[in-house]
């Protein structure tokens, strides 16, 4: 578990390719890392995130396979990440970003995106929570966006998988609440990651390694929700008292 | 049948934290008041297994075990006197507090008392502890007769010292942090004394070759000595006390009748929320220069009671809370004798990142004894209250960690919530012998706590 002065032993990592979580995994305090577990698709960028992790001088990096749209078989997965030790720290950082158009010209693409941020953070979450309950200590950190906070024309079908899940995480942390275990839910804005190259920047743009250190100071304060950068918490408070005929018009 | 949820709080859960008020885990409390209860809550150990717990007063993870069942003994309390031959038979959950109360006035008092009163026998065991009086008298373990223990196969076994049987699961229980099974009753010697006042030298120097060069000169004329020290000054200024039980004879005339009366004053509180912010260089600042002008340049065979002597510290109860929601941690290391400037480079380095620490003690150890994993070792001990939030403690401690390792010394478990695995392994040499025997009374692995799980025990 985190010792007296924060520091944690071990990280599973759902998603264990994602920029935002690797730099994330990179930003701890690493004096007591023992293990890093990074569950994700296999693939040469989980083989080249577990070499980088490693040669950052940090101990104990190993894969392990996880699909999120294959739900029946987390609860094993799970299972033999936590029989193996405790965790301290759960990423769920796995999550995609779809085509908006391609969406909404083929239904199918659109239940993928659904299914994987959605429906794979449901299934793995509960049980993730069930398990940190089962050892009465850890934190899940949940990667929500500010596209969950108010769905816009030009990427609803994301936008509405984070507002569900980021409702599903703040859900999970009251029913965790008081039980030594403990959900941050994180909002960024545009991150500069994979997932966005060749789209045109949006104001407040950051990088993977701002938004890490705001996650890393949150489990130490022990936060409920973060916004990355931080500003963005009253940009979305405004934007969400828009009336909609104003909403519609901005920007998409 | 509908299913309960995992997630659900059950009402017998709490968040447990050792005194340092960090990092909380949750677990199944059960009170016991009996061995039969004890052994039914080892027989149905889940995959998280069990820990007995005293009054939590080790100050990091000792006494806790997220997701097991943490057994609490406090019924566990009976109080048995021989008085002609001052042994006396305890339930382990008994407090330093109610012993004292019960055998002061028959005329016995501990044969080592920790700072606090409120520290149960089975904790004092367990840890090990130590008084002012190690130098001559070593730690709790030492006058210890007899343990009863449940094993980690629900077995009731009498541990004793001087039993080739069962010596070296004795003295892997002493100082055994609650790992080799539930201390349910315990055998030991208390010492005659025919007045509850202590006799107290106090002597104020000016820096710490001062106090420590006055403690080798003459702590050995002393069966009690401790000295505080100005952890803020520059030059590690401090106030040595020592002394002994008066006797009925050193009493003025009027107070003999009533030589041994012990009435401890009753347990003030602490406001409930003290911003972490209170305690800080400033105000440590002023309470040390305070404390330090208090103490009479030079006095002798002033009369205290056992509290004032003892457990200055349990005048008020609650005064963990004055460190905020963070936290804190005790520092405490052993060096030997030719190691002692490790106890100043200690000083100075907490000094560097602002650590206030108003409770600086240092002490001197002698003799070890058998237990692997006992502290105390011949030399100097030296303790200090640190705030968790101060930012770079992590790193400094670690680094202080180091000098400690190559001086030949080691951190007291009992106070001890970040230690690496690496540091505990290499200066605790006889861990893989106390894993032996672990293992020989524990086999299925049931007993478990967090600190066990932290340091790899
Ligand atoms: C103000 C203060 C001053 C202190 N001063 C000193 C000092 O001068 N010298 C010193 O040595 N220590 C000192 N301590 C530390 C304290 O004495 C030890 O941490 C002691 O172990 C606490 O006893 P407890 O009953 O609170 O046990 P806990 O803190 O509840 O438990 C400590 C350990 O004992 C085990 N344990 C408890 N009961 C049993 C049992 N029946 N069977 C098996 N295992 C058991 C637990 O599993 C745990 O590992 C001080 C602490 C405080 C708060
Ligand atoms: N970048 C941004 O601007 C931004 C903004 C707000 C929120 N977020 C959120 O932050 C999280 C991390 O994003 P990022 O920028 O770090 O993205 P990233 O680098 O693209 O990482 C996304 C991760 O999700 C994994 N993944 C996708 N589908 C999966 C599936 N079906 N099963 C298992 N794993 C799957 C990917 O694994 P593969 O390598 O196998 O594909 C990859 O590890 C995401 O949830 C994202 O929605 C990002």
């Amino acid at each position: 578990m985190n010792d007296a002065l924060g520091d944690p032993q071990s990280v599973l990592v759902l998603g264990g390719t994602s920029e935002i979580a690797l730099a994330t995994v990179r930003a701890l305090p690493r004096n007591r890392l023992k293990r890093v577990v990074l569950a994700g698709r296999p693939s040469p960028a989980r083989d080249a995130a577990i070499a980088a992790l490693t040669s950052a001088g940090i101990q104990g990096v190993s894969a392990i396979d996880f699909e999120a749209k294959n739900t029946t078989e987390h609860a094993v997965l799970i299972n033999q990440v936590f029989d193996a030790g405790d965790i301290d720290i759960v990423l769920l950082a796995f999550g995609v970003l779809g085509s908006q158009d391609e969406g909404e010209a083929n239904p199918d693409l659109a239940v993928e995106v659904a299914t994987t941020n959605y429906t794979g953070a449901v299934s793995v979450g509960l049980r993730v929570a069930a398990r940190l309950k089962g050892q009465g200590h850890g934190s899940l950190v949940v990667f929500s966006s500010v596209a969950g906070d108010r769905a816009r024309r030009s990427n609803f079908i994301y936008g509405s998988t984070k507002a569900g899940l980021d409702a599903f995480a703040q859900g999970l942390g009251d029913a965790l609440h008081g039980s030594g275990a403990n959900v941050l839910v994180v909002r960024p804005g545009m991150v500069r990651t994979k997932m966005t190259t060749g789209m045109p920047e949006a104001p407040m743009t950051t990088d993977p390694e701002v938004v890490a250190n705001i996650v890393v100071a949150g489990l130490r304060k022990g936060k409920n929700t973060v916004y990355a950068p931080g500003p963005l918490r009253f940009v979305m408070t405004a934007l969400k008292t828009l009336p909609r005929p104003v909403f519609r018009r901005l920007p998409q | 049948m509908s299913q309960q949820s995992p997630l659900r709080l059950a009402d017998d859960e709490q968040l447990l934290t050792g005194w340092g008020r960090t990092s909380p885990s949750l677990a199944k409390v059960v009170p016991v008041s009996t061995v039969e209860e004890v052994q039914k809550c080892i027989e149905e150990s889940g995959p998280r297994g069990v820990l007995a717990r005293g009054l939590g007063r080790s100050y990091g993870d000792a006494a806790q075990s997220g997701g097991a069942s943490v057994i609490d003994l406090q019924q566990m309390s009976s109080i048995s006197l021989n008085a002609s031959t001052g042994a006396v038979t305890v339930g382990t959950g008994v407090s330093f507090h109610d012993l004292l109360l019960a055998t002061v006035p028959a005329g016995f008092f501990v044969p080592v008392s920790p700072g606090t009163r409120m520290v149960t026998i089975g904790g004092a065991i367990a840890a090990d502890v130590h008084g002012k009086n190690h130098h001559v008298e070593g730690s709790f373990g030492n006058h210890v007769q007899e343990i009863k223990l449940v094993n980690g196969l629900g077995e009731l076994r009498a541990l004793n010292p001087d039993d080739a049987q069962s010596e070296e699961q004795f003295w892997a229980t002493v100082g055994g942090m609650g790992l080799t099974g539930v201390m349910t009753e315990a055998t030991f010697k208390m010492i005659p004394i025919s007045s509850s006042l202590i006799s107290v030298d106090t002597e104020r120097c000016a820096d710490l070759d001062e106090v420590m060069a006055r403690m080798i000169e003459s702590d050995s004329q002393y069966r009690y000595s401790v000295a505080w020290i100005d952890s803020l000054s520059a030059s590690g200024r401090g106030v040595i006390t020592r002394g002994d039980h008066a006797t009925r004879e050193q009493l003025p005339e009027d107070k003999r009748a009533t030589a041994l009366a012990y009435g401890p004053k009753a347990l003030a509180k602490t406001p409930g929320f003290i911003p972490s912010g209170l305690l800080n260089k400033f105000t440590v600042r002023a309470f040390n220069e305070a404390w330090y002008r208090k103490a009479p340049k030079h006095e002798q065979g002033a009369l205290q009671p056992i509290s004032e002597f003892f457990h200055p510290l349990d005048f008020v109860a609650d005064w963990n809370r004055v460190y905020g929601p963070a936290g804190f941690v005790q520092y405490q290391f052993v060096v030997p004798d030719e190691a002692s400037e490790v106890v100043g480079a200690a000083l100075r380095k907490l000094q560097s990142v602002g650590a206030p620490s108003f409770l600086t003690v240092l002490k001197r150890f002698g003799t070890a004894n058998p237990a692997p994993l006992s502290f105390p070792q011949a030399g100097w001990t030296l303790a200090a209250d640190v705030p968790a939030g101060i930012p770079g403690l992590a790193a400094a401690l670690d680094e202080l960690d180091e000098l400690v390792a190559n001086a030949g010394g080691r951190l007291y478990l009992a106070k001890d919530s970040r230690q690496s695995p690496e540091m505990f392994a290499s200066t605790y040499p006889r861990l893989k012998q106390w894993q032996r025997t672990r293992d020989q009374m524990d086999p299925k692995g049931i007993f478990k706590s967090d600190l066990a799980r932290r340091l790899s025990l």
